[in-house]
């Protein structure tokens, strides 16, 4: 945010905040181990409110709960900026001084009323206030959020309507307070840093930048191309329009994690040429031309992952890679030499010197460093600085150094893509559980003892209008397809909404019936709101048998 | 807004908090000076001083619950043995850590636990058995033992709490200490306390998520990890032959580390760091176990 | 907070009752507004955690046991984890985990030593055969009254049956009763209207004269010890709390349950009056706006006449908002216990309140800066703050002036065992053992003491040649003894004292909280030495090594236990062996 790409803040701090707000995170299942920190807090005297449609396991811990309805975020959030404003609880001097764009956002947030956002959200006005009073009048707060803000059509709008709360309430760039989106992966953050981004070169420098790229073409000594590139679900757009012949994909597993999964499998199949870099035989795999095998990078490799509080940590090799699987640094530089290149065979060290050298987010970590330390937060822009445990800390600086301050964006609500009908009148939302892992891929093999299998998640109230018992097999459809699955009664989720998770696409190919309307900035498809029907099953009353031994075929999704 | 005229550019300077500007605390320990930071237990003294004093209930990513008692040491002016590992240092404080009574208390508790619980897996402990003199033997052969039989409910914990010291530490890693899950706790009382869930259901049925955590942190081996006691079944449990590596698990964004524990070239234990900030030593189902992949399983 | 897992076991409706009714006032932890918005979280839960025992009291009561049903209901209702809500029932010896399969009300029997040497294995024969259901009990504290018996009702109320019986003061109506004058003149325990025209609330407003300061100093000036076994001074206590600043509690233990030990009981089914008075003047003069009392779980009738005392004051304005039209807040309630000696350790008193498992905190820090809640808080035995009524009357000076210099003011001895007429008895520190022994007729069975048993069964034995010994704290700590709480247990020429040891070892063991080594495994070795002794003559050396074995135990309870119980648990068997009670039987080839 505010350009750059990492959330604002270290684990630490969440141990010491006055106020947490997780925003579409169920952090206690999908990042056991930050909730722990959450925890210290709470044990402290913390107060927690969890924004979220469900009443997941982290919203038991919570003081409040707002089971706003799916994909109405934005209404939400202009809803406590309006209030938070009309009541005087805004830092104006933060605002005045660190900030640009109030006053639009001020006037766009006005038609934002208690009553109104109520409407929109389902959220009772009372909670709505509630929360805003203690955000914005805490000492420090911190908003965390995680797929839920960001698998929406509207993804980017969504993160700036939060953005906004921050910088309206001045809970940024100091210790305890921050803005901190949760990673799904354990280097999705490295993959950002590292340029893994249509527009970005490593260290977030722009493509379009012809000093950055003047960097970094003279340290690779060929040209870089001047216009960024795509995202996913802009290829396959290009793979439909025939533009896209030829994917090389690696460690990504679309033709299983992409929402509407049917029309990716088709695209992936009418490639001139799919190769598929993976440690497993995923089913992307399955329709390549070739497969590279390759190693564990966690566990056969050496290298670097970056964590959520964008702390660079070495991964080590502990065993051998099986068979004819190789190193993915080995098969990229075997492909460079047989391509013509002189890459030789660099080691992990080697490449990550070269980030240093063209990174100055990273300049000052070197290996020698992360071996030592556990670890360094970026930016570390030289060799004696400590890293960084927040970011944007120049907001509070007297003198901001020539910069212009942190721009508020004006947001609207819009609600999901898909509307609820007649024909789908029930609303999916998705998301993990504690002991699986995106599409199974790894958390497969795991023979989780608390694995309840793979259901359709409904209220006892939406069971009893469908008729359907706790267990019983259903047909659920979307306008894009049906899947068949095992109904489960649950208390925690509000009339008309149910919930599945995506870990077992190998049973229940739940994509088939997500929507792939996305984001245009942020490329990330609308898992979280579908539109759907459930039926009955003639006959159809079995028990679901255990899916906890699928077979680990597929690969992992975006996040 | 209420706070918002104390919020200043310092504000962004502060990191954490620091408790490095208390004065430091000094003390005798086994007649020699020590002196350790303000908030530190005796038993940091004592680790200060170079004197190794044995522990049993007592972690460094745990609350100290003092129930095991084998830290005693002698507190010149306190009538009882003071616990090291939870009683903060004073200035002034002089402390024997050798002495026949702290000698006297270590060999009775290593007596006691000796001749009640099975310490065969509790490395440690075993040798301090010898090293204080203990004779557990001496209790004669009519005593009332822990006499549990191993529970093997699930495929990732064998419980055996002929093995139970009734340490605290698994309670309070699954309490109020990390997860916050409570499936455990201590039921009953004196010598028929025993580390429970609610009626003694199976620990499928309670409320546990399998974190590992309490395994984690057992010293005796009463909890084991399913691969480790499947493999000391077999007879095939080779701690010398294992390597650690340490790295980064493979799931969600958090990054926490994890040590590998290899033997024959397969991971057979996964624990974290203690003192790594991120995992305090704790984990969560799938970093603990969900490594079967790496070996195609 | 935890992650709530709740079985499939659900609650009667009688449970579900019963548990509603203990909260009602507060409500559940969890609260749904609609289903769009629910309010719970950690201050929530913590603010209603102390309602476990409550609750449990409750289920046990109306449903006969702690069904996995009602646990349940419990738990999601205060959300507290079914795990540690099991660990703290499974705690006390007043609540079952299984199912009766009956409905029954249970014969709970004392089996301790008065009640042993009065034949209580014969009055659980009789009973048994007569078709009750019999609990073997430590001692109830009924020690005056052999065999001690509490009834444990399912439904109907708890109930001492010796409590209809009419009672007799043995000094009723002695001149220079200080503590138990009211009892003597026969005030009304039930009428606040009594209590007032005897003198009550005077001191409550003389306080308020005086100023809280002044009331501490002048408690600091009586010299008061704590008469609850730790001698501690009570005015140091009362000052360090007055020191503290924000929330903090006075709580007054009276979870009497050192076998032997019947005072408190007698002063709360007595003078109820007095205790809450007294209460309500430490809570001024701590600065302690909440009060708390905890009577152990056997003492029905202190139980009802302590609640008739608040109920009446804070219908009368002495309790409440506001007390005695001044500007000072303080109220009062009660806590009952649920059988375990080991609360009556004021740290472990405090966990049992705040709904945890019964063990003791390491110390320090202490209840003055850490106590209840974690709060500073002033905990008294209800004999020490009864003395606090005439110390604030009269000045401390006045108070300091009886008794002897170290032990200021008079002392309630619990008479027990083979004496001619066993009750409770006051007299000013000084006096001689054998004075208070002459004062109760003297020994009775063979008329011949062998030895008394002082302070209880954290106390030690000694013998006639102790007659002549001062009972003051000084005197007892040059003699090696403990005055503990006033246990004057007697035994005459005739009682064999291996049995006696060997249940008191088996009182410990069974008694011990679990919680640290030393304790948890040193008592249940002593108890088995003790049964290996008491079984007869060995042909070998073991008699010897298995003395040396007790002195090395309890060189290392004393040493390395958390609490008290764990340092006294040898102490009285020691004693009983140094005094030569029990000699090594003859060996037999």
């Amino acid at each position: 945010m505010f350009g750059a790409g990492g959330g604002t803040s270290s684990y630490a701090e969440v141990e010491e905040t006055d106020v947490v707000v997780l925003w579409g995170s169920n952090a206690r299942e999908a990042h056991p181990i930050f909730f722990h920190h959450v925890l210290k807090s709470l044990d402290a005297g913390a107060k927690m409110f969890c924004v979220d449609p469900r009443r997941t396991s982290s919203a038991k811990f919570a003081d409040v709960w707002l089971g706003l309805t799916v994909g109405t975020d934005i209404a939400l959030a202009n809803a406590l900026g309006r209030q938070i404003i009309a009541n005087g609880w805004h830092h104006q001097r933060f605002i005045d001084h660190s900030t640009t764009g109030f006053a639009e956002y001020a006037e766009a947030v006005q038609p934002y009323t208690l009553d109104h956002a109520s409407t929109i959200t389902g959220v009772p006005a009372s909670a709505i206030a509630e929360l805003a009073e203690a955000y914005a009048t805490a000492d420090t707060a911190q908003i965390l959020w995680t797929l839920g803000i960001t698998e929406h059509h509207n993804a980017v709008d969504n993160v700036l309507s939060l953005c906004n709360l921050a910088l309206l309430t001045g809970h940024v760039g100091r210790w305890g307070s921050g803005l901190v989106p949760l990673r799904g992966q354990n280097n999705v953050q490295g993959g950002g840093d590292m340029g893994a981004l249509p527009n970005k070169l490593p260290g977030f420098q722009d493509v379009v930048d012809s000093r950055a790229r003047a960097r970094f073409e003279a340290v690779w000594g060929r040209p870089v191309p001047p216009e960024p590139g795509i995202h996913l679900t802009l290829m396959f757009e290009a793979m439909e329009a025939g533009d896209l012949r030829a994917v090389y994909c690696i460690g990504e597993n679309p033709a299983d994690s992409e929402a509407d999964v049917t029309h990716a499998r088709t695209l992936l199949s009418n490639l001139d040429l799919l190769v598929v870099q993976d440690i497993f035989l995923t089913r992307t795999a399955e329709l390549a031309d070739v497969v590279l095998p390759a190693s564990v990078a966690w566990a056969e490799s050496e290298g670097t992952v970056t964590s959520s509080e964008r702390r660079v940590q070495r991964v080590r090799a502990a065993v051998p890679p099986p068979g004819e699987a190789r190193h993915d640094i080995d098969i990229f530089a075997d492909l460079a030499n047989r391509m013509g290149a002189q890459w030789g065979r660099p080691s992990a060290e080697q490449l990550w010197d070269e980030v240093r050298s063209l990174s100055p987010l990273h300049e000052g970590m070197s290996w020698d460093r992360l071996e030592a330390e556990g670890g360094l937060q970026w930016p570390c822009p030289t060799e004696d600085h400590p890293g960084s445990p927040f970011l944007h800390g120049w907001l509070w600086e007297d003198d901001l150094g020539g910069r212009t301050g942190a721009p508020f964006s004006v947001v609207a609500h819009e609600g999901p893509k898909e509307a609820l009908t007649e024909e789908f009148p029930l609303r999916l939302t998705t998301g993990r559980a504690l002991d699986s892992y995106n599409t199974g891929v790894q958390s497969g093999s795991l023979v989780s003892p608390i694995r309840y299998g793979h259901t359709i998640d409904l209220n006892a109230g939406d069971a009893a209008l469908l008729d359907v018992a706790d267990g019983e097999r259903v047909m659920v459809s979307s306008v894009r397809g049906s899947v068949e699955m095992a109904a489960r009664i649950v208390a925690d989720l509000p009339p008309g909404l149910a919930f599945t998770t995506f870990h077992f696409s190998e049973l229940v190919d739940v994509n088939v019936l997500t929507n792939d309307a996305w984001d245009k900035r942020s490329g990330t498809a609308e898992f979280k709101a579908a539109s759907i029907r459930i039926d009955k099953i003639e006959n159809g009353n079995d028990q679901m048998s255990q899916t906890g031994s699928g077979d680990p075929t597929t690969e992992t999704d975006g996040g | 807004m209420t706070s918002s005229s104390e919020r200043t550019a310092t504000s962004s300077e502060r990191t954490a908090t620091d408790t490095s500007l208390e004065t430091p605390v000094r003390l005798s320990i086994d007649e020699v000076d020590v002196e350790v930071a303000a908030g530190a237990s005796v038993l940091d003294a004592c680790t200060a001083a170079g004197i190794d004093t044995p522990t049993l209930c007592f972690a460094e990513n745990l609350t100290p619950v003092n129930a095991c008692r084998i830290c005693v040491v002698e507190h010149e002016g306190s009538r009882t043995l003071i616990p090291a590992c939870s009683r903060r240092a004073e200035d002034g404080m002089a402390i024997q850590t050798d002495s026949e009574r702290v000698r006297h208390s270590r060999k009775m508790i290593l007596e006691f636990l000796a001749s009640g619980v099975d310490l065969s897996q509790a490395d440690p402990l075993a040798s301090l058995v010898s090293e204080y003199g203990a004779d557990p033997a001496r209790y004669g052969d009519a005593v009332a033992t822990m006499d549990e039989d191993v529970r093997i409910e699930d495929d990732l914990y064998v419980r055996d709490y002929d093995k139970c010291v009734l340490c605290y530490k698994c309670v309070e890693a699954c309490g109020d200490d990390a997860q916050h899950t409570f499936a455990i706790a201590v039921a009953g009382r004196g010598f028929d306390a025993r580390i429970s869930t609610e009626f003694d259901v199976e620990l499928p049925d309670s409320a546990c998520v399998y974190c590992g955590n309490c395994v984690a942190v057992c010293p005796t081996n009463a909890l084991q990890f399913t691969t480790e006691f499947d493999l000391r079944t077999a007879g095939e449990w080779r701690p010398d032959e294992q390597t650690t590596t340490r790295t980064v698990c493979s799931y969600c964004g958090v990054g926490c580390n994890l040590d590998l524990h290899v033997q024959d070239e397969t991971i057979v234990k996964v624990t974290s760091p203690n003192d790594h900030s991120v995992t305090s030593g704790h984990l969560c189902i799938k970093g603990r176990f969900g490594w079967g992949y790496v070996h195609g399983r | 907070m935890a992650d709530l897992h709740i079985g499939p076991d659900v609650a009667t409706e009688l449970e579900r009752c019963a548990v509603d009714d203990v909260i009602s006032d507060v409500g559940a932890a969890v609260v749904h507004h609609g289903d769009r918005m629910v309010r719970g979280g950690t201050a929530r839960r913590n603010e209603r955690r102390h309602l476990l025992l409550p609750a449990l009291h409750a289920l046990q009561h109306h449903a006969g046991w702690i069904s996995p049903g009602g646990l349940n209901y419990l738990c999601d209702q205060l959300q507290i984890p079914p795990a540690e809500a099991y660990g703290v029932a499974t705690f006390y010896e007043l609540f079952r985990v299984d199912d009766p399969g009956h409905t029954d009300d249970v014969v709970h029997v004392c089996i301790d030593a008065a009640c042993q040497i009065a034949g209580s294995a014969e009055t659980v024969a009789e009973l048994r055969s007569a078709g009750r259901r019999i609990h073997e009990s430590p001692c109830l504290g009924q020690c005056e009254r052999p065999t001690a018996q509490f009834v444990q009702g399912r439904g109907r109320p708890d109930r001492v049956e010796a409590d209809e019986e009419p009672f007799e003061l043995p000094q009723a109506g002695t001149d220079g009763l200080r503590l138990l004058r009211r009892i003597s003149a026969g005030v009304d325990p039930m009428s606040l209207e009594s209590y007032v025209a005897a003198g009550g609330y005077a001191a409550l407003a003389k306080a308020f004269v005086r100023g809280a300061e002044n009331v501490v100093e002048e408690v600091v000036a009586s010299g008061l010890m704590g008469r609850g076994g730790a001698a501690f001074p009570t005015g140091i206590k009362w000052r360090a709390v007055a020191g503290e600043t924000g929330q903090k509690h006075v709580v007054v233990n009276a979870d009497e349950s050192e076998p032997g030990t019947f005072k408190d009981r007698t002063l709360m089914e007595h003078d109820p009056f007095a205790i809450v008075e007294a209460a309500t003047i430490a809570g001024f003069a701590t600065g302690a706006t909440k009060g708390w009392i905890y009577i152990r779980g056997e003492y029905p009738l202190a139980t009802k006449r302590i609640q008739n005392a608040i109920d009446q004051a804070r219908g009368a304005g002495f309790l409440g908002q506001g007390i005695a039209r001044s500007t000072i807040d303080f109220d009062l309630e009660v806590r009952r216990g649920a059988g375990a000696y080991i609360c009556g350790e004021e740290t472990a008193l405090f966990n049992s309140i705040e709904g945890f498992r019964g063990e003791p905190r390491q110390k320090p820090p202490f209840p003055t800066t850490n106590g209840l809640f974690d709060r500073p808080t002033a905990i008294n035995n209800p004999e020490t703050l009864v003395n606090v009524l005439d110390i604030v009357t009269d000045g401390g000076a006045a108070f300091a002036s009886i008794g002897t210099k170290g032990s200021s003011g008079s002392k309630l001895f619990c008479l027990s065992g083979r004496v001619g007429t066993p009750g409770l008895y006051e007299a000013d520190f000084g006096v001689t053992l054998g004075e208070v022994l002459d004062l109760a007729g003297g020994v009775s069975g063979t008329g011949e003491l062998q030895a008394i048993l002082l302070g209880g069964a954290a106390g030690s034995f000694v013998g006639p040649d102790s007659l002549r010994m001062p009972l003051t704290f000084e005197a007892a700590r040059a003699a090696g003894v403990s005055l503990g709480s006033g246990v004057i247990m007697v035994f005459d020429s005739s009682v064999d004292q291996l049995p006696i040891l060997t249940r008191l070892a088996e009182f410990f063991r069974n008694e011990s909280c679990g919680q640290c080594v030393p304790c948890r495994i040193g008592t249940v070795r002593q108890h088995e030495v003790m049964v290996r002794l008491a079984s007869g003559p060995s042909t070998d050396n073991r008699w010897e090594l298995d003395l040396q074995l007790l002195e090395e135990m309890d060189t290392a309870m004393k040493d390395a236990s958390i609490c008290g119980l764990g340092h006294t648990a040898a102490t009285a068997i020691r004693s009983a062996f140094d005094l030569g009670l029990v000699e090594k039987p003859g060996v037999t080839q």
